[in-house]
């Protein structure tokens, strides 16, 4: 009885995870769909074929998207490795305001700082520039990857680094064989978990944007408040791609019994 | 290089980051909504655009619409994420699916989600097709007003659809770092099952559930996307106003947008107060 109330449970937990998808799907491959009809009239694949065609600019989007997320990621990989590193590794005073510093970012709404950040990239000469919009995201997204390098480091033990330094390693030497394979998978799940949240970022780009950097959500956006729902359900589709193949690499057993999850989650 | 300077240089590009376009950003958002714009002429300091907002009606409206969508999306996330972690914790045929559906939700852009909300609930969306498939209802207009309404049910559906996955995984997780001991030592000593949760388990979760929900909250209360899509036309979510204030082509709507980002920002922080409160009290599973 009690084994049949938890499936049961989790089937109502598994129908309402999915339902959201669903219309999304149908649209997808509808050849119109009028109201009261429960499914498509008809199905083809026209919303897919024009999505993906160069008119479309779905792809250029999906170009420019990724080179933002990936430039973003890689700047803060070079700025949030070392910063994790201080803050895993040392105890010192002001620790404590930095990861104030680090948190109030990520938590802090984007609208709180796009205005500023933009009066800012206007006088650097950036908005409206793809590296201008990196910049941007690079607020949002460094917190993250700082606080998943200091998770990393804290569990990190600089005696191997002592030994190959007294072995006669260079620095790089010793941070390429010795430190970088210690934190890889670390440093791993942070770039990707970066890259995710630089590729949903809406308002920042909007606004550092200003409308010349067509990104993949506001490309999204536009289709969906000119009412075509079905080309608009194709990109969106598209657009989740990446998360799923970052989650086919990263997914883990969660079961509430074992060993800690360890890495940092966001919302 | 003394430990000092080590530190001083791994830490310094990350500052310069975050003190140059985050501090800076913010510290420009407040000097603007002070009506601070030597650019415009502008040189002598006031709170007029603070007068300016809470004076008319829409600012405060949208304050307490975006108030009342963060709390109500918080607390049913928060409850049912506790269900659900508690039922992700069993075994039971089918938990590897739901486990691997949880994580996926996470990855989806909010954007993406609040789409797929309105195709399912709006007056022509999947459900009202439902409901004429039953009889319910013969026209869309007859269907109940689920999305883009003044109530912002749309808007919350979407945040517990989001949000619910988020809270459980971080519920989930603490609950690794604590293990069974706790409740089995309780059962052992002959509490109930209830009381073993009530009296144990959930005060060893609610420093991590209440960092999750401040989270949650803050995201809720301050996301712009999603009330854009999802939300009504009046009241507008304060983010949406603030936005549209700061596009606004009479410039003078400007320093008003500054000082409703200078009110989210506030409202954030105090919500930061609470997570990091909460994370020192050893919420080890939302770290």
């Amino acid at each position: 009885m009690r084994a049949n109330l938890r499936t049961l449970a989790g089937l109502a937990l598994a129908v309402f995870l999915v339902l959201p998808f669903l219309p999304l799907v149908g649209w997808s491959v509808a050849r119109g769909w009028r109201f009261p009809a429960l499914l498509p009239d008809q199905v083809g694949v026209d919303a897919w074929a024009y999505a993906l065609s160069p008119p479309s600019g779905v792809l250029a989007s999906f170009a420019v998207t990724t080179l933002i997320a990936s430039a973003t990621t890689l700047l803060a990989i070079l700025v949030g490795l070392p910063a994790g590193r201080a803050l895993g590794l040392y105890r010192f005073r002001g620790r404590g305001l930095v990861f104030l510093l680090l948190l109030a970012p990520a938590l802090l709404p984007g609208i709180a700082v796009v205005f500023g950040l933009h009066g800012i990239l206007l006088r650097l000469g950036l908005a409206g520039s793809i590296p201008g919009v990196i910049l941007a995201h690079l607020v949002p997204v460094l917190p993250y990857m700082t606080l998943v390098m200091a998770a990393v480091f804290a569990r990190f033990d600089t005696a191997f680094e002592d030994q190959a330094r007294s072995l006669g390693a260079t620095p790089w030497q010793t941070f390429r064989h010795v430190t970088l394979p210690a934190i890889l998978p670390g440093l791993m799940v942070g770039a990707l978990f970066a890259f995710l949240v630089s590729w949903s970022q809406y308002l920042l780009t909007l606004s550092i944007g200003g409308g010349r950097v067509q990104t993949l959500p506001l490309l999204l956006f536009s289709f969906a408040s000119a009412g075509r729902n079905d080309i608009t359900a194709a990109i969106a589709l598209l657009y989740i791609l990446p998360g799923l193949m970052i989650l086919a690499v990263t997914a883990r057993r969660i079961t509430g019994r074992g060993a800690a999850l360890t890495e940092r989650l966001h919302p | 290089m003394t430990d000092r300077t080590r530190l001083a240089l791994l830490l310094a590009p990350a500052l310069l980051v975050l003190g140059g376009l985050f501090l800076t950003g913010l510290g420009l958002t407040l000097l603007r909504s002070f009506r601070y714009m030597p650019a415009l002429g502008l040189t002598e300091p006031d709170l007029a655009a603070y007068a300016a907002i809470l004076t008319a009606p829409g600012f405060l409206a949208s304050l307490a619409f975006s108030l009342w969508v963060a709390a109500a999306s918080t607390l049913i996330a928060a409850v049912l994420a506790l269900a659900a972690a508690l039922l992700l914790r069993q075994t039971f045929p089918g938990r590897a699916v739901i486990s691997f559906l949880v994580q996926l939700n996470l990855t989806v852009p909010h954007i993406v989600g609040a789409i797929g909300i309105l195709y399912l609930f709006s007056q022509s969306g999947s459900f009202a097709r439902l409901a004429h498939a039953a009889g319910l209802i013969t026209t869309p207009a007859e269907f109940p007003i689920l999305t883009q309404d003044p109530y912002g049910i749309g808007i919350i559906l979407l945040y517990v659809w989001k949000e619910l996955p988020f809270i459980t995984l971080i519920l989930l997780a603490n609950m690794q770092t604590l293990g069974e001991d706790h409740e089995a030592v309780a059962r052992s000593l002959g509490a109930t099952r209830w009381q073993a949760f009530r009296h144990v388990l959930l005060p060893l979760l609610m420093p991590s559930l209440l960092a999750a929900s401040a989270l949650v909250f803050a995201f809720a209360f301050g996301a712009y996307e999603v009330p854009l899509i999802l939300g009504a036309h009046a009241p507008k979510a304060l983010p949406v106003l603030a936005w549209q204030a700061s596009t606004d082509t009479d410039l003078a709507t400007r320093p008003e947008a500054m000082a409703m980002a200078v009110v989210i920002a506030l409202i954030g922080c105090a919500l930061l107060a609470v997570y990091g409160r909460m994370l020192a009290k050893g919420g080890a599973g939302a770290r």
